[in-house]
């Protein structure tokens, strides 16, 4: 029997005897919470903050500093929707303790560019339709930005054919980087010809 | 106004804002950040506690007790919501499955509490407190065995079980070439990238749900009926959706136990489902079993075609109707389709982009590539030779267009269908044997009923307002494309307000009829503001022109903002439909194409080239049309080579429920996708002339995948997804 299987069918057992009473009365104390004060410049701007030491940093920019832009898709580091630039490179937010970022620089998609004041990749996604219902939109943003600098900074990748030469931004290289990142919408090949263009432009 | 004769030459035939490629005019919200989602929205009650669901660990049987001591005494908790203290709640219409489980649990992960604290932390950390004992009761979960039990599913939507035209048995007996196939297609998962959210605020009796919705009317309904409360006290406001793909059709469990949690607690109460709570508690597109005969002459002509399908749903569920397209997508004299649904209890299984025609085509476009082959035909040439002009189980009824043989040629030009082997595993490209694959698309068009309020203010200002929804389709672009066309005004003189049950009743996102649906409910409202217009000044609405912000009347030209006046214009109207979608078989039609290589060593399948030409009526965008075909193209992919939701049949829940172990395609997956659109319009579908597209996008794509899967190697995979260990076995000899 599997442990899953055991542990069911102990559970089983369990719901016909009589466990529940003996332990329902008990409630065990729970310590409260314990807090930490955090400093971060995010977008530029001093911020200071209390947090419970659990928080994400992806829910210290949410729920903390109401920076929504950076999206919560999965919670797990599974799809890049939660995608900021800390100290010039990409992390997960979700997958980081805003404590452990203590003195860090963070920018987020609203530090990129504004809607009457677009950065050139949110510039290039929207002329080549690169998203779609928009909720994984600013982590692919944050990340194509990281994405053109690493390769300008000679950082390679997984399909990097020549480690000596200078990285290149080919098609491939740009998917293989971008690949962290799920639109489940579908706009992958849109997108590529946006980070294209804005490596064109700066190249 | 209702729309029951053909659409003759009106204001959006004079294309100067429809039909152009046009950017979003939501981008610069979306590229930035400022969209605000449902857990983001700003303005709400301040105070807002956090929600955090607990889940069954059964799929089946019985809460024994909940013993919520330890959680109602952690830090900052503020309630606990159970069946138990819940009140008597009813079931809406859309769901199958109870929202709030207990004592009876109907599948794994159906919500058994809600635990509200202060912060998120507090709530997930007090919901790990909650302790649950179950009565497990023996469940079917698994397809395959539950066939025999499979009965015919009572009709839904105008679906019946069961067809047939001639005598199927005795053509398919007597057919010279035949092929008996049967096909699997596993559980898929909607995957959009935005989890199910709401945040729940009560004012007295009033409730305002902010959530993530596909259809803000049904939705009200169904919360309605679930609280017992008149729908009038329920706002539901959802302007912006982070996908849906049929998975937010219907309230789920966040917007239920938002509004019961908001209640208990006497705060709004925010909950997004955890990822990976999303695939066992909300709904999937079921998996089928299909069975696929075919019987034809030796030069190629359908003698006899049928189709059954099997699948499961909970008890009081309905079937996945696999079996639609092929009523209607190729000739043949002798025809039967059989739909059997079996008792099953997995989670809820419901629609998921395209329902019916994603599994059927992914199913009968395989058959029609392997018939193809007995036949010693292209794969084109076959299905040219069947296409057929009317609806072949009621020959009565043409269609409204059909260009499905103009798709496959055009794309075959287009694609280089030329250069294809017709022999499978003949190609190479280094270590990677080629192939290239084609499937027919097929979607029905649907029109619903769909209305809309706009406004005309003193600065010529045109204001939409309608409760159509946006899940990523483009829905704030062309509804303001028509209010500019039909006003005669440039797009920034419009304003487009969605989502919000406070504005007139629309089609709603879903079964790709929101587009012409939405923008013919616009069209009918604006025709009513150029009269109200007209009538103001004193001129025949009917000879006035509306141009450059302007309406104009023999030598009288006055500016809208003139005409409005401070007081300003509003109109409401409704588009409504007469039988012409009775008179006429109004469908969408593809061709895919797709080429593949596969790794002669290790089995590894990369798709190379994708192109899809489709006929779908008019283009009413076609920059955000073509992301709805490539969109589609690229969930297609995913059907075709790695989603899968994997049945624990022993304890009946979907394993891999979160997107590490539901695989989803990824950048490095696609490469760069064509997609055509041939030029067409449907007058018999609305003033717009459109149909949908989003869906048709979705058609046919992993047959093609396959298909060119089979062409590069050899190797027929009749059950998806395609994944290289179903390749290894059959891969030619390494030279």
């Amino acid at each position: 029997m599997s442990r899953r299987g055991m542990l069911a069918a102990s559970a089983a057992s369990a719901a016909v005897t009589t466990i529940p009473a003996a332990r329902a009365k008990t409630a065990s104390a729970q310590p409260a919470p314990s807090m930490a004060r955090i400093a971060l410049t995010v977008n530029g701007e001093a911020r200071e903050l209390e947090l419970d030491t659990r928080t994400t940093l992806l829910d210290a920019l949410r729920e903390h500093l109401q920076l929504t832009g950076t999206k919560k898709g999965c919670d797990h580091g599974q799809c890049g929707a939660c995608t900021v630039i800390v100290d010039g490179r990409r992390i997960n937010s979700c997958l980081s303790l805003a404590v452990m970022h203590d003195g860090d620089t963070v920018t987020t998609i609203e530090g990129l560019g504004t809607p009457d004041d677009l950065h050139p990749m949110q510039a290039a996604f929207i002329v080549h339709d690169g998203y779609q219902c928009g909720y994984c939109t600013p982590g692919q943003i944050c990340s194509a930005v990281a994405v053109l600098e690493e390769i300008e900074a000679g950082i390679p990748s997984h399909v990097t054919g020549d480690l000596t030469a200078p990285a290149e931004a080919t098609n491939m290289e740009i998917r293989e980087r971008m690949s962290g990142n799920i639109c489940r919408c579908g706009a992958y090949s849109n997108i590529l010809e946006a980070i294209t263009e804005v490596a064109g432009r700066q190249a | 106004m209702k729309f029951d004769t053909p659409a003759t030459t009106n204001p959006i035939d004079r294309l100067k804002v429809i039909g152009k490629p046009t950017n979003r005019i939501d981008g610069p919200l979306k590229t930035t950040g400022a969209a605000p989602y449902a857990y983001e929205q700003r303005d709400i009650p301040a105070n807002a506690a956090y929600g955090f669901i607990v889940g069954s660990a059964i799929a089946k049987g019985r809460l024994v007790s909940v013993d919520t001591a330890d959680a109602e005494a952690a830090p900052g908790v503020l309630t606990i919501v159970t069946a138990a203290n819940a009140g008597t709640l009813g079931k809406g219409d859309f769901n199958t499955a109870k929202l709030l489980g207990g004592p009876d649990i109907e599948h794994y992960h159906q919500a058994i509490a809600l635990v509200v604290a202060e912060t998120f932390e507090q709530a997930r950390a007090a919901a790990a407190l909650v302790r649950a004992d179950y009565a497990r009761a023996r469940g079917a979960f698994d397809l395959t065995a539950a066939m025999d039990s499979a009965a015919p599913p009572k009709p839904m939507f105008g679906t019946i079980a069961d067809t047939a035209v001639g005598d199927f048995d005795a053509a398919f007996a007597a057919a010279p070439v035949t092929l008996d196939a049967r096909y699997t297609t596993p559980d898929h998962s909607h995957a959009m990238m935005e989890p199910h959210a709401t945040i729940a605020a009560w004012e007295g009796d009033r409730l305002t749900l902010w959530t993530a919705n596909q259809m803000v009317a049904w939705s009200v309904g169904d919360m309605a009926k679930t609280l017992g409360i008149p729908k009038e006290n329920i706002r539901l406001v959802s302007p912006y959706i982070g996908g849906g793909f049929g998975g937010k059709l219907f309230i789920r469990a966040d917007a239920l136990m938002a509004a019961l949690g908001a209640k208990a607690a006497k705060r709004p109460v925010k909950i997004a489902l955890p990822r990976p709570f999303i695939a066992n508690n909300t709904t999937h597109r079921p998996a089928t079993i299909q069975r696929i005969r075919l019987g034809a002459t030796k030069d190629g002509k359908i003698t006899a075609i049928g189709h059954e399908s099997w699948s499961g749903d909970l008890p009081g569920g309905g079937p996945e109707t696999a079996v639609g397209q092929t009523r209607l997508l190729y000739a043949g004299p002798n025809r039967m389709t059989r739909m059997r649904l079996a008792v099953l209890d997995l989670p809820e299984g419901n629609a998921m982009r395209a329902p019916g025609e994603a599994p059927g085509l992914m199913a009968l476009e395989i058959a029609m590539d392997e018939m193809a082959e007995k036949l010693g035909m292209d794969p084109i040439d076959f299905r040219i030779l069947n296409d057929t002009q009317v609806d072949p189980e009621k020959p009565e009824r043409p269609f409204s267009q059909r260009q499905l043989n103009e798709c496959l040629t055009t794309g075959a030009g287009k694609f280089g269908w030329a250069k294809r082997s017709a022999k499978p595993g003949a190609a190479r490209d280094g270590r990677w044997l080629t192939g290239m694959g084609v499937a027919a698309a097929f979607r029905n068009n649907i029109n619903a009923t769909s209305a809309a309020r706009v406004r005309l203010d003193k600065a010529g200002v045109v204001t939409v307002e309608t409760d159509m929804t946006d899940i990523g389709t483009g829905s704030y672009t062309i509804i303001a494309q028509t209010a500019a066309e039909m006003m005669g005004v440039p797009l920034d003189k419009v304003v487009v307000k969605l989502g919000d049950s406070a504005f007139p009743v629309s089609a709603g996102s879903g079964g790709q009829w929101g587009a012409n649906s939405s923008t013919a409910g616009v069209y009918a409202a604006c025709a009513k503001l150029r009269e109200a217009v007209a009538a103001k000044l004193g001129l025949n609405a009917a000879d006035a022109e509306f141009v450059d912000g302007e309406i104009r009347s023999g030598d009288r030209r006055v500016s809208l903002g003139e005409a409005a006046g401070d007081a300003g214009l509003v109109a409401e109207d409704r588009m409504e439909y007469g039988d012409l979608a009775d008179k006429y078989q109004q469908s969408t039609f593809g061709a895919h194409f797709c080429e593949v290589g596969v790794d002669a060593a290790t089995g590894e399948i990369r798709i190379r080239r994708m192109l899809a030409v489709c006929a779908a009526g008019r283009i009413l965008n076609p920059k955000a049309a073509r992301s709805q075909v490539i969109g589609a193209m690229t969930m297609g992919a995913g059907a075709a080579l790695m989603e899968e939701l994997a049945v624990d049949k022993r304890f009946g829940f979907f394993v891999n429920h979160d997107l590490a172990g539901y695989e989803v395609p990824v950048h490095a997956d696609i490469p760069h996708q064509e997609v055509i659109f041939l030029d067409e319009t449907d007058p018999t579908t609305s003033p717009m002339k459109a149909k949908g597209v989003g869906e048709l996008g979705i058609c046919g794509v992993a047959a093609a995948v396959a298909n060119a899967v089979y062409n590069a190697t050899g190797v027929r995979v009749r059950d998806y997804p395609v994944t290289l260990d179903k390749l290894l076995g059959g891969l030619p000899a390494i030279a």
